[in-house]
């Protein structure tokens, strides 16, 4: 045989194969185990529906935009979480950094008279810093993710309370930090920050569809892109117009969403990105394609835990004070459930950073329901463990499915 | 086949000890452009060790080893893939997470001002798996969702893309179905016209002959003899995989083809063979 025998890339059977359509990608994706968010969203406007019927007010522009205040420190805490989870790690010490970095902020800020921007970086040198250790230790010792994180769990809240002394409270007056979570946006600025999130998104994607097609590969259908273009413009659209009936567009909800959106992109779009990806897929294929495993584990414990003291950041700002509790309680958990919940996957390799956000937009919805209707926390965590459950339920299981698919 | 002059890899008096096993002794293998090498022997003949002396992971303790006719030095992993030696192991090290394009590039994706080259690297994939004729439902498809045959054909094209001229087959036969393996062994044949060396390391005797222009037997960590697979019979290379001519593959058929009863005969066989095995290592 010779090379004149062998059928050009284009006619091949590759080409013949290749089909594009939407329709075609969901039954890949529902045989491959292959969902993405789609269980989410639809679990989510159950949740609206069924709140919507027992209480009318839940669906009203003020509680939406309590909501979204309400989720953004512990969704800002998610986003971390989400690149541990994509390594397949686990860091169980993001509610403590959370607390000790706002006890930081507080103290330099307001005891040792910092500028609030001074006090507000420090804080977060401090969250890179205690990742750094962390990550170190685990991926230079060997000691597992799990252990290093539950050590520094407790003893970064040994050092929150220490830092906060024996008053244990210090509150912030008013000034940037509390600005981040207290300003919102004019109703023209609401609407300009959409337009231009949906003219760069279109943008992003008619080009590349044309460069796709000047490189002469095929590309989705026009229809595709289409709707995916209308449906983001139709989401942002109803989200300024109601956060805007109501006051505007909370600064903290859009601090939130682009720093999703820039992870997101250097996830998929970089080499860092996608060595991330690998590690938490096939460490061992990822060490033999000259990738620098450690440096990549460490660097996201040092980027969870950054994530983890804007949280904290974020929680004096809407708690215009750091208390021994800030950061306590059910923080960690729900950070961690959030990102589950939001279809990261808990084995590594899966999962984006919108689904943080998608996860504590449904945890809110739950708590925020829940109050509404006046039911007991005690029903409010019995609630959220069933969701988060179910979430996990349906990673394990499409896991499996992907394994005999892969197979297949 | 057009085999060239000279060899692009040739490996002599290759000997290599762990401890107190003596893993190689005295080894050469030569492989030449447009060629298919198989390496064959039982477990622990030292075909795995070979390998990784060649590829640079567990270098031999002596020996000489010349590239196009040169002598070189290969002492780590990034040596081999220098002068231009892929290796395709058996557990593939493909991300199964991620498609089939990431996987190509993994650890050299090509980039545009720092962003990934996403249809530069879609565009290369498509020509080289459509020059390798390689059926995949999609290069965008996660690795995951494809049969056996087909991940290991990604895993090949793989070692492709760094442009060597030798490349190193370990087991890709192992655990796949008769379809699937004649996909692995067309593979293979293309590799071969495209004048690459191909040390093809295999159990299965009969991938062996199918696509093997020469058999290079080991046996305890020697060279027991190189065959070529169209004048040699499976039998023969048998023999010389076990060294003895009964052995147990022999009697096997010879148990089948005798008459019932005489099983005792056979019992006794056996334990002059293992004796007869010890003797042919020092031989």
């Amino acid at each position: 045989m010779t090379n004149a025998t062998i059928p050009p890339p284009a006619a091949g059977p590759l080409a013949e194969t290749e089909t594009r359509s939407v329709w075609e990608l969901i039954k890949r994706r529902v045989r491959g185990g292959e969902l993405g968010a789609w269980p989410v969203v639809i679990g989510l406007i159950v949740i609206w529906v069924v709140f919507q019927a027992l209480n009318d007010r839940f669906l009203t522009a003020q509680n939406l935009s309590n909501l979204a205040l309400q989720i953004t420190a512990v969704g800002m805490i998610s986003v971390g979480i989400v690149l541990v989870l994509l390594l397949g790690e686990i860091d169980l010490s993001v509610g403590s950094v959370a607390g000790v970095c706002a006890a930081a902020l507080a103290v330099l800020s307001v005891r040792r008279g910092w500028s609030d921007v001074a006090a507000i970086i420090a804080a977060l040198v401090l969250g890179a810093l205690i990742g750094l250790l962390q990550g170190t230790i685990f991926a230079k010792l060997g000691v597992p993710a799990f252990v290093v994180t539950l050590a520094g769990n407790l003893g970064w809240l040994g050092l929150q309370l220490y830092l906060l002394g024996s008053e244990g409270t210090i509150n912030v007056p008013t000034g940037t930090i509390t600005d981040l979570m207290n300003t919102k946006l004019s109703q023209a600025a609401g609407w300009i920050v959409g337009l231009i999130v949906v003219a760069l998104y279109a943008l992003a994607a008619f080009s590349g569809r044309a460069r796709r097609a000047s490189a002469g590969l095929p590309a989705a259908s026009l229809r595709t892109d289409l709707v995916r273009v209308i449906g983001l413009a139709a989401i942002v659209v109803a989200t300024v117009a109601v956060l805007n009936s109501w006051q505007g567009v909370p600064l903290g909800l859009l601090i939130l969403v682009g720093l999703v959106a820039l992870l997101d992109l250097v996830l998929r779009k970089t080499r860092y990105g996608r060595s991330i990806f690998a590690v938490g897929g096939n460490i061992e294929a990822a060490r033999r394609a000259g990738i620098n495993v450690a440096a990549i584990q460490i660097s996201v414990f040092t980027l969870c835990s950054t994530f983890a003291a804007l949280g904290g950041i974020l929680l004096v700002s809407r708690g215009f004070s750091a208390t021994q509790t800030t950061g306590a309680s059910d923080v960690l958990l729900l950070a961690i459930a959030g990102a589950v919940i939001g279809g990261v996957s808990l084995f590594g390799g899966r999962g984006s950073p919108w689904g943080a956000l998608l996860g504590a937009v449904v945890l809110g919805s739950i708590s925020s329901g829940m109050l509404l209707i006046d039911v007991d926390s005690s029903v409010r965590y019995m609630i959220t463990a069933a969701v988060l459950l179910a979430a996990v339920i349906l990673d394990s299981v499409s896991r499996r499915g992907r394994r005999s698919s892969g197979r297949g | 086949m057009t085999a060239a002059d000279s060899p692009v890899l040739a490996l002599s008096g290759i000997s290599k000890r762990f401890g107190a096993v003596q893993a190689l002794t005295d080894v050469s293998l030569e492989v030449y452009p447009g060629e298919v090498v198989a390496l064959v022997g039982d477990n622990g003949a030292g075909k795995s060790t070979l390998i990784k002396v060649i590829a640079g992971v567990g270098p031999a303790d002596t020996g000489e080893i010349r590239w196009e006719d040169r002598p070189v030095n290969i002492t780590k992993p990034a040596d081999a893939t220098g002068l231009g030696i892929a290796t395709v192991y058996q557990d593939l090290a493909l991300c199964d997470n991620l498609d089939v394009v990431a996987n190509l590039f993994l650890g050299r994706e090509l980039t545009r001002t720092r962003v990934l080259d996403e249809i530069g690297m879609e565009k290369r994939s498509r020509e080289l798996l459509g020059s390798l004729s390689v059926r995949l439902p999609s290069v965008r498809v996660p690795v995951a969702g494809l049969s056996g045959g087909q991940r290991q054909s990604v895993a090949i094209a793989r070692s492709l893309l760094g442009e060597p001229k030798v490349v190193l087959l370990d087991e890709p036969t192992a655990a796949l179905g008769v379809a699937q393996t004649a996909e692995v062994l067309d593979l293979v044949e293309r590799l071969r016209e495209r004048g690459l060396g191909v040390i093809l390391i295999s159990h299965n005797l009969a991938d062996v002959k199918a696509v093997a222009d020469r058999v290079v037997v080991l046996r305890l960590g020697r060279n027991a003899g190189a065959f070529d697979p169209d004048q040699t019979s499976q039998e023969e290379i048998v023999q010389a995989i076990t060294g003895a001519l009964d052995n147990a593959v022999t009697r096997r058929r010879a148990r089948s083809e005798a008459p019932p009863g005489d099983s005792a005969a056979g019992s006794s066989v056996d334990s002059s063979v293992d004796e007869d095995r010890e003797l042919g290592g020092e031989g």
